[in-house]
């Protein structure tokens, strides 16, 4: 199953990451290798298979929603990129 | 300077040897030290090592034993961590550059169970990025070595640890299996390895890869002292919403048990491929002849869905991966790329630059299966055909208790053997895949060598919950064939 340069590109948009027009295309016949190989479950028929999601069926455990405080404020921004007093600074998000 | 032969005693000894005052923990630790400083240039198992705060815990224990007190039942032993483990204050990598300043805030809840046993942890081993791979060679900060034979890869991707415990540069540690993670190291390398059960142990703090298939566990080199360390991590954590609440058995009990009357299933597709070297045969039907003759019976069973079970597991888990990758986007932590003019290009280029091409490859595929119009026939359909593969262990264990394969389908390759081609990778999981689809435990364990002196181990498979009976299969392996427990260096 080939897929596309423009394909590879949307997937890679979506996901963001940023891709040199050569990893591109190596990636675009790496990844339709690799769905050729998935596509053997084709052979299965699954319309009255039950999907499975969690390997261990536990249900939904609550408790009360109760605040715990972290505490260590610091510890956290510490490893901010950029920071500016309590924030994490970014770029502009509002392109032109 | 401190010199003891540490690397002829296993954790259970070493343990004992503290308590019981014939050694310090300052002593103990420091000749752990001595053997990382000496081999691990060779090996590169740590991408962090801790001599001084090993040395600082290692003093605290003695101090604390002078007064008549012990964390735990490992007090004072040497033990390391897969670098995918929260450490607080300490860096935790995944192997990656995107986290390679990355200081967490907390300890995972593995470190703190750990630590609350009184273990003096040696250091963050090496592993695939992000535990994406087979052999270790992902890592951002370079492969590990087989010490069994420097020029072959450890497996992976928990392959520091295998290789770290395999060389006695740590007691055991604690690595991370979502298709075979922590059982193919430990068979390429010579020691034991456990994937225990779905939400048998906390994923609290384990930065995440498959949250469906993520599972920590233990490697030794002993079957006690696996068992021993499984018990010290397993257990009920409400940190982890898939985290268990059912008691932690004594597993060290488990490994002394007879196999007398125990039912090994023999599933036949695994033994069919054309991709199962004649020697890992060879050493599989030795460990099953040591539970033949310790008084076990054999049945045949089938899992007919086990061909497709890569297949499912390279949509499921890079769908996952996908998802939970989308994380690192350098506004919190981590690397962040420089001079971007906006916010989506600085996302897009801090993740081109902090990825490897390994995990960029399988944020594309599970994207890709995951995105519109695609999902039913990718993700969807995989997640059917996980729905028949575990049908396949429910039908099996009505038949046997324990289920005996091979773990690897051949033993070590050598490094850059495997690199260039993915699906060549993704085939040495093979036998190991299937386990994590379904949620059950398994355990590789020795059973032999190649005739160029490389280990082979057996894997076994349990049902949920049944770590027990790996633990007492796989002790009368290890009881019947006496394999070399650390690997000779120096090759």
């Amino acid at each position: 199953m080939a897929i596309t340069r423009e394909e590879v590109l949307h997937v890679a948009r979506l996901a963001r990451l940023s891709l040199p027009e050569a990893e591109a295309e190596r990636l675009r016949g790496e990844l339709s290798a690799i769905l050729d190989y998935v596509k053997q479950l084709d052979r299965l028929d699954t319309r009255d298979v039950v999907p499975t999601s969690h390997a261990v069926e536990t249900g939904t455990p609550f408790r009360d929603d109760v605040v715990e405080p972290f505490g260590d404020r610091e510890a956290l921004l510490a490893n901010a990129p950029d920071r500016q007093n309590d924030c994490f600074r970014v770029p502009r998000i509002i392109e032109d | 300077m401190a010199n003891l032969p540490v690397q002829e005693w296993t954790l259970l000894e070493a343990a004992r040897k503290v308590r019981e005052k014939e050694i310090s923990s300052r002593e103990l630790t420091a000749t752990i030290l001595a053997r990382i400083e000496a081999l691990d240039p060779k090996i590169h198992a740590y991408i962090t090592v801790l001599p001084e705060a090993a040395a600082a815990q290692a003093a605290a224990c003695d101090e604390e034993q002078a007064k008549g007190a012990l964390r735990g039942p490992f007090h004072g032993v040497p033990i390391g961590l897969k670098d995918i483990f929260c450490t607080r204050g300490v860096r935790t990598t995944c192997g990656s550059r995107i986290l390679r300043d990355f200081l967490p805030p907390y300890d995972a809840c593995v470190t703190e169970k750990v630590l609350a046993a009184g273990a003096v942890v040696t250091g963050k081993h090496n592993m695939d990025e992000f535990a994406m791979g087979s052999s270790t060679e992902t890592s951002f900060f370079g492969a590990t070595r087989n010490p069994w034979d420097v020029s072959r890869i450890p497996g992976g991707s928990s392959g520091g640890t295998a290789a770290a415990v395999a060389a006695a540069m740590c007691f055991a540690g604690v690595g991370t299996d979502t298709g075979g993670s922590i059982r193919q190291p430990a068979s390429l390398c010579g020691v034991v390895g456990v994937k225990p059960t779905y939400g048998r142990v906390s994923r609290y703090g384990m930065v995440a890869f498959a949250s469906s298939l993520d599972q920590g566990g233990p490697i030794a080199r002993t079957v006690a002292d696996a068992a021993a360390l499984l018990g010290v991590i397993a257990g009920y954590d409400r940190r982890d919403s898939t985290c268990v609440d059912i008691p932690v058995p004594d597993y060290h009990a488990a490994a002394e048990r007879p196999v007398k009357g125990l039912r090994v299933g023999l599933p036949k597709e695994y033994y069919e491929g054309g991709g199962l070297s004649s020697e890992v045969r060879a050493a599989v039907e030795k460990a099953l002849k040591a539970l033949t003759d310790q008084g076990a019976e054999v049945v045949d069973v089938s899992l007919p869905h086990t061909s497709f079970a890569l297949s499912t597991y390279y949509l499921i888990a890079p769908a996952e991966a996908s998802s939970n990758l989308a994380r690192y986007d350098g506004v919190r932590y981590g690397h962040r790329a420089e001079g971007a003019s906006g916010l989506i290009e600085m996302m897009s280029r801090t993740r081109a630059e902090g990825f490897g091409d390994e995990v960029k490859r399988r944020i594309m595929i599970g994207t890709y299966a995951l995105s519109a119009g695609y999902y039913d026939a990718f993700y969807g359909k995989a997640q059917k055909v996980r729905t028949l593969i575990r049908d396949d262990f429910t039908k099996a264990f009505e038949a046997a208790d324990v289920l005996l394969t091979p773990t690897a389908p051949t033993p070590a390759f050598r490094l850059g053997e495997k690199t260039g081609n993915p699906l060549t990778m993704y085939l040495s999981d093979i036998y190991t895949i299937p386990c994590n689809l379904a949620g059950i435990p398994g355990i590789s364990v020795p059973c032999g060598f190649s005739a160029e002196g490389l280990p082979i181990g057996a894997q076994l498979l349990a049902n949920s919950f049944r770590e027990e009976t790996l633990f007492t299969a796989a002790g009368a392996i290890e009881r019947a064939l006496p394999v070399r427990r650390v690997a000779p260096l120096g090759g």
